[in-house]
């Protein structure tokens, strides 16, 4: 199963916890090709996290198979171990000793030598951004430098696969472009990497490609445009000045859509679903000029991942289900 | 604040590095080492915790012997403090099972474990690691209860050999419990529960002969403590520092010093693959 350029694949994997139903998984299939970033996207208790553990040899499943670097997880999890870094939510470095410190550590506890561990968290140091906060104690850290030590300390070893479970979450805007970076510049050097997000916007600036989650499978799959373009394409959207005209404006739109315009007379904003992106935009223009309409904000959208989800779910994606 | 470098720095490290085995003796021993150094380094950084174990035990032993030591009469005849003192080391190292149930508690709520346990290393080096730093730690209290033993008015009278035996079986008994403080921390959830571990320590303590001898107690009373593993430490290292003792015909009193063996010898066999079963079963 899979093509051996594959970083992870999964077929029909399952996992239920006793008691609780939220977080377990039901069929997840996914495949990863090398060099790409994944984006696993979806609410509290989808199983994001679940599938994460599981492919990172944390948590046992059911049923189901799953490889990560062309070994299979239950049956050779030594060999996943030695092939893979995780990020996992709860900052996994000491608080206590330096950042150097750790780095030194993780280096040992990957059998380096006392030198290679030193000069591996130099240079991980340095590519980080960290040198100049080495020796202080982590406790110190911002939340995005504290991140950064994280994904420093998951790459001792040059992983093939990088697991990040919401590496963001917390984490103030300055913080979150802070890793992205970091993220972005892992994944030039060739890392595959399985990211978890609750946040639409990280999978849209990270991911190549998206598997969208919700009670325990994947619902979607497939590069950020193409799931957007899923939901019709883009739209021409405005808001007519004059609240009494929304019905005539919705009117003069109408033969340019691919649907029926919809038409909202409370914040007098007018949208109609289109096939051909710019001419339509011009096109609306005109026809609303004609028509006498005046209108403010008239611009071209393509639909959000939030969009997306909720078109797909039902469930507006942030509607977060609180089940830890 | 730093920022991310502009340039892009070669990646020289170490990617053909050939993946390790796991498993293995000698790797549980290597990484449970760097583990231990770990809890050493944090104990140097931030000593707060060191010295409040090291002033309870002062405290401790100045309260028993000076506050309820007037009470107190030995069987052998012979001055109280003399015969407290081995039930003190005996009883701190009772103690020390709270803290390290703590420890590994803490590293479970931080993450740190998930990394430990998603890395190529042996599962059994983090509690190696944390048993044999606590096992340093409580060497080191070990010296400061001594020493204020000493200044208290105990000494020890039997020879350097018997000091060394009984300072040895002290620290066997340690190192034992350690090993039900590891298992307590990976099966109790939350710090509550290991919170409430720790009020049983008090029980377990004075349901010994470490502080009084089991003859004053009910007969069946002291059937039971005669039979706790703290008393057969305590026996045997009164026996071996030439301390009075606590008397009693008892097999298992009489046979103290072989009983502060097997008692710690049986904890490690059963406590040490519970807890490397349980540190396993993490994986739910």
């Amino acid at each position: 199963m899979g093509a051996s350029g594959d970083a992870v694949v999964v077929a029909g994997l399952r996992k239920r916890y006793g008691g609780k139903n939220g977080g377990g998984l039901d069929g997840v299939d996914l495949v990863v090709p090398h060099g790409t970033v994944c984006g696993l996207l979806g609410p509290n208790g989808a199983g994001k996290t679940t599938t994460v553990r599981i492919l990172a040899t944390l948590l046992r499943f059911d049923s189901g198979r799953a490889l990560v670097a062309g070994f299979d997880v239950a049956e050779r999890p030594d060999q996943v171990r030695a092939r893979i870094g995780l990020v996992g939510q709860n900052p996994a470095v000491d608080e206590v000793l330096s950042g150097r410190r750790n780095l030194v550590l993780f280096g040992r506890l990957h059998h380096l030598g006392a030198a290679a561990a030193r000069a591996r968290a130099g240079d991980l140091l340095d590519r980080f951004g960290l040198s100049d906060a080495a020796d202080k104690p982590v406790k110190h850290y911002s939340g995005g430098m504290r991140r950064r030590l994280d994904l420093a300390a998951s790459m001792i070893l040059s992983p093939a696969v990088l697991f990040l479970d919401e590496p963001t979450v917390g984490l103030d805007p300055r913080g979150r472009a802070e890793v992205w970076q970091a993220v972005r510049e892992l994944v030039g050097r060739g890392t595959t990497v399985l990211l978890t997000t609750q946040h639409l916007d990280e999978a849209d600036q990270l991911a190549t490609r998206i598997a969208l989650l919700d009670t325990g499978k994947v619902v979607a799959e497939g590069a950020p445009g193409e799931l957007k373009a899923r939901l019709g394409g883009d739209r021409v959207e405005f808001v007519v000045r004059d609240r009494s005209r929304v019905a005539d404006a919705a009117r003069a739109v109408a033969r340019l859509g691919t649907a029926e315009p919809t038409a909202d007379p409370d914040d007098r904003r007018v949208g109609v679903p289109v096939a051909a992106g710019a001419t339509a935009l011009v096109e609306a223009v005109r026809l609303l000029d004609a028509a006498g309409v005046a209108v403010d904000d008239l611009a071209l959208r393509r639909p959000t991942l939030d969009e997306v989800f909720l078109h797909l779910t039902g469930r507006p994606a942030d509607r977060v289900e609180v089940r830890k | 604040m730093t920022t991310m470098p502009e340039t892009v720095v070669p990646d020289t490290g170490p990617a053909d590095v050939p993946p390790v085995p796991s498993g293995g003796v000698r790797w549980a021993l290597v990484d449970g080492w760097t583990l231990t150094r770990r809890a050493v380094a944090h104990w140097v950084r931030d000593p707060a915790p060191v010295v409040f174990s090291l002033v309870f035990g002062v405290l401790i032993v100045l309260m028993f012997g000076y506050l309820f030591g007037g009470a107190m009469r030995v069987p052998d005849g012979g001055e109280y403090r003399e015969f407290l003192m081995p039930g003190m080391f005996t009883m701190t190292m009772l103690f020390g099972v709270g803290h390290t149930a703590q420890a590994v508690t803490a590293d479970l709520d931080r993450g740190v474990i998930d990394r430990f346990r998603a890395m190529p290393m042996s599962s059994a080096a983090v509690l190696i690691g944390r048993a044999v730093a606590d096992l340093l730690l409580s060497a080191v209290s070990l010296a400061v209860m001594v020493g204020v033993g000493l200044l208290v008015g105990w000494a020890a009278t039997g020879s350097a050999g018997e000091f060394a035996a009984a300072i040895g079986l002290i620290l066997l008994l340690r190192f034992a419990l350690s090993w039900v403080g590891v298992y307590l921390g990976l099966v109790l959830t939350g710090p509550s529960a290991v919170f409430g571990a720790q009020t049983l320590e008090f029980p377990v303590a004075f349901l010994s002969s470490a502080l009084v001898a089991t003859g004053t107690m009910p007969a069946w009373l002291g059937v039971i403590a005669d039979w706790n593993p703290l008393s057969s430490t305590a026996t045997a290292t009164r026996d071996l520092f030439g301390n009075p003792g606590v008397g009693g015909e008892a097999w298992v009193t009489q046979n103290a010093v072989l009983m502060a063996v097997v008692w710690p010898v049986a904890l490690l066999l059963v406590f040490f693959p519970l807890s490397v079963h349980a540190f396993r079963g993490l994986r739910g």
